[in-house]
């Protein structure tokens, strides 16, 4: 508890800082806007439904993103495990794949699926969906090999057994793909939106940034951070709770 | 051996799905993988090229230096300092996980145009997974080792050096092989948009202009170069003899 | 030769008497733990004298503070009330002279075995003839040859506590201190471990002192054994066993160490009943 009150404060007094450092001149307005100012903007904004269209497309695309890497990651983790062979052929792949920087191939993405939401999806589901193939595959290996005797002493059917029993005891892994999924499919959508397109919240920083607009700008950078902390923060929430039944 | 077989002939399906794709949409929207091998040989070729790669080079080594040596550091002092640990951690990991690319404009009104605010976003990029990393190393060495070594009668500077740093050394290369990646695509993404040179403002110009053999061989190159950095790191883990 | 082995004393279940040569002198000893819900006692007051070469084994129920009284013996932690000496001397920090086998698998898998045995020696700034030496010696007398370029991580739990004791034994402790050395390990390697520490224990003239939770264990291996109650620990039995010096787990086969094994389990019983009542097994 105390330490949650601490990082509170530890963030408060960054963010006050940054405060101070605004009002006394120390960073330009040019550069930065107080902090308590970006708040008051994005009330406004989010008021005004200014930039309503653009909030909608990109959270649309994360969701759409997020259940699609983790859908088509955890049935391709299942067939994966299902096939050893294929398996130790795409390990090494595997492990290197995030070395691989994805968003280069947005280009060839829009020629394959053209402009628009589902180029940005294919990005971020190509980013996303790796998390959630290891995790799922993890998640099987770590299956105690007791728990699955134990639904044979119960004579319990094959598909009772992967709904009572393995998804359960998977679980705490599978939810960390999960987690990392959403994430990378957060940081694919709004990169690919701020780097090449013409909707979404990544493109309206980078339209507010190029014509001077720092308020709105700030104010949309303000709303992402926040967004994604929430996110995160329920996401973790519970994470902890699955992770804790893990170590018994 | 069979295991190479079987990643060559993944590899090799990869290919045929890159050829099959460029049939059906044409050589305009998708180079193939020989016109892209063709194309990075005439611009490996060029002097003009060696420069933009220079570029980008110069700017990576300077993030990765920063990411490296302060990520361990932060990491290895999150890792000691328990409490302190605990109070970063969550925001360490949300910081990982925002797009960071939305904060790129403040980082150009910070540091202007220039190689300072590309060495900035890659930094941005690598510091955290190798200060969480480190810090989990350091968290989750076994307290045995660091008994065994007060039994011995160590120095600080003894059980520094000959047990926690190779105790924790696994974690911390794992570490550095996400760190590696993510601050070369910092950088990359940097010279995208606050550049002249490098092959970040080449993909981007070539975007800009529809070049797709370019693009590919750009694309191909950091690639290669990036899996084969990866994996040389990977091969150092298992090379160390245990895990 | 069993027979050999097997001879007791006639006055074998006697209640010790303070040996002649005191090495190890633990008086009033007590630890308190400061924890966040109140103060935990946790120890003592301990009152002990360990002869010179003897071994010695503590048993007790789970969590009576026998780990924390090995902690203060090794200079580990220090008691809040009462005295601990080593060779006449205050145990502050680690003392020299003292060497500990942990339970948990305290081998370096970034080292060799002949590495890891040598890694001490190397530290304390030993000339490298003798380092080589004392290894051979050590991982010769351990069985490790074959193994000693072999890694941690190819090495039986069996092979690797030899490996931590071949790192203790070529410091060449004059007090060895073993907190549940053998408790990772099957049976049968554990007897066959117990002859292999009743050999070191032997050539090298040492003081033993082991922490067990096996009465069997302590029953064949000590000299003399410590029962000590739930916590806070205290000793309320010693029991001498009257074993000859050249001895082996054999005398397991014995009617004397049912006896033994039998009062050691006499007195136990009751506080393993505390705990077990209580929640805490």
């Amino acid at each position: 508890m105390s330490e949650k009150r601490l990082r509170v404060l530890v963030v408060a007094l960054l963010i006050g800082a940054v405060e101070l450092m605004c009002r006394l001149g120390v960073i330009p307005l040019a550069v930065m806007i107080p902090p308590s100012q970006m708040v008051v903007e994005l009330g406004r904004i989010l008021a005004s439904g200014e930039y309503a269209s653009d909030i909608a497309v990109s959270l649309t695309n994360v969701v759409v993103a997020a259940v699609l890497s983790v859908i088509l990651g955890f049935v391709a983790g299942l067939a994966i495990h299902a096939w050893p062979g294929l398996r130790d052929a795409l390990e090494p792949l595997l492990a290197s794949y995030y070395a691989i920087p994805t968003f280069v191939f947005y280009p060839v993405f829009i020629t394959l699926f053209g402009v628009g939401s589902a180029s940005i999806i294919a990005i971020a589901v190509l980013l996303a969906i790796v998390s959630m193939i290891t995790a799922t595959l993890n998640g099987i290996d770590r299956i105690p090999r007791v728990l699955r005797k134990t639904a044979r002493i119960y004579r319990m059917p094959r598909w009772k057994t992967a709904l009572l029993i393995e998804l359960p005891a998977a679980a705490p892994y599978l939810f960390t793909g999960v987690k990392l999924s959403v994430a990378y499919a957060f940081i694919g959508v709004i990169a690919s939106e701020f780097i090449l397109s013409g909707s979404g919240l990544g493109y309206a920083i980078a339209y507010a940034y190029n014509n001077f607009e720092n308020r709105h700008m700030y104010a949309l950078m303000l709303l992402i951070l926040v967004t994604v902390t929430i996110v995160n923060t329920a996401l973790n929430h519970v994470d902890k709770r699955l992770q804790a039944r893990r170590q018994r | 051996m069979p295991r190479i077989t079987g990643t060559a002939l993944v590899l090799l399906f990869c290919l045929l799905l890159w050829q099959t794709l460029h049939l059906l949409v044409g050589a305009s929207s998708l180079a193939s993988p020989f016109q892209t091998v063709v194309k990075l040989g005439s611009l490996l070729a060029t002097a003009e090229f060696w420069q933009n790669v220079a570029e980008t080079m110069r700017a990576f080594a300077a993030a990765f230096l920063i990411s490296l040596v302060g990520g361990i550091a932060l990491g290895i002092l999150l890792g000691v300092r328990r409490l302190a640990g605990n109070v970063a951690e969550p925001i360490l990991v949300n910081l990982y996980s925002i797009p960071k690319v939305v904060l790129y404009p403040l980082v150009l009104l910070c540091f202007g145009l220039g190689i300072s605010a590309k060495i900035a976003f890659g930094v941005m990029h690598g510091l955290i997974p190798i200060t969480l990393f480190s810090m989990n190393a350091i968290r989750q060495m076994k307290p045995v080792y660091r008994r065994t070594a007060q039994v011995l009668r160590l120095t600080s500077a003894q059980s520094a050096f000959t047990v926690i740093l190779p105790a924790i050394l696994p974690e911390v290369i794992s570490g550095v092989r996400l760190g590696f990646s993510l601050t070369l695509l910092g950088v990359l993404i940097g010279e995208m948009f606050a550049s002249q040179r490098g092959l970040g403002f080449m993909l981007i110009s070539a975007i800009n202009i529809g070049q797709i053999d370019t693009i590919m061989a750009v694309a191909l190159l950091l690639t290669i170069v990036a899996v084969t950095c990866n994996s040389l790191l990977l091969l150092l883990n298992r090379r160390m003899g245990y895990r | 030769m069993i027979g050999a082995a097997v001879k007791a004393r006639s006055d074998s279940l006697a209640i010790s008497e303070v040996p002649a040569a005191v090495h190890v002198r633990l008086r009033g000893v007590t630890r308190v733990f400061d924890l966040p819900k109140g103060k935990l006692h946790a120890l003592g007051p301990v009152d002990l004298d360990l002869g010179r070469g003897e071994f010695f084994s503590v048993v007790g129920p789970s969590g009576c503070g026998k780990s924390t009284l090995l902690d203060i013996l090794a200079g580990l932690s220090r008691p809040q009330a009462g005295v601990a000496e080593f060779e006449g001397a205050p145990i502050r920090d680690v003392p020299d002279g003292v060497g500990v086998v942990f339970q948990e698998d305290a081998s370096f898998p970034w080292l060799s075995v002949r590495d890891n045995v040598a890694f001490g020696l190397r530290r304390a700034g030993i000339d490298p003839a003798e380092i080589a030496r004392r290894v051979d010696y050590a991982v010769g007398f351990m069985g490790l040859r074959d193994f000693a370029a072999s890694y941690p991580a190819q090495l039986s739990g069996g092979m690797r506590q030899r490996v931590c004791i071949a790192r203790t034994l070529v410091m060449q402790p004059r007090l060895i201190l073993l907190d549940e050395p053998f408790g990772a390990l099957d049976q049968q390697t554990r007897l066959l471990m117990g002859d292999e520490l009743l050999r070191l224990w032997r050539e090298t003239g040492a003081t033993v002192l082991l922490i067990t939770h096996a009465l069997d264990e302590a029953a064949m291996l000590s000299d003399r054994v410590g029962v000590m109650s739930t916590r806070p620990g205290t000793f309320i039995d010693f029991v001498e066993t009257g074993w000859e010096r050249d001895r082996d787990s054999r005398v397991v086969l014995t009617p004397h160490f049912g006896d033994i094994t039998a009062r050691l389990w006499d007195k136990l019983r009751v506080e393993a009943l505390k705990i077990m009542s209580s929640g805490q097994a």
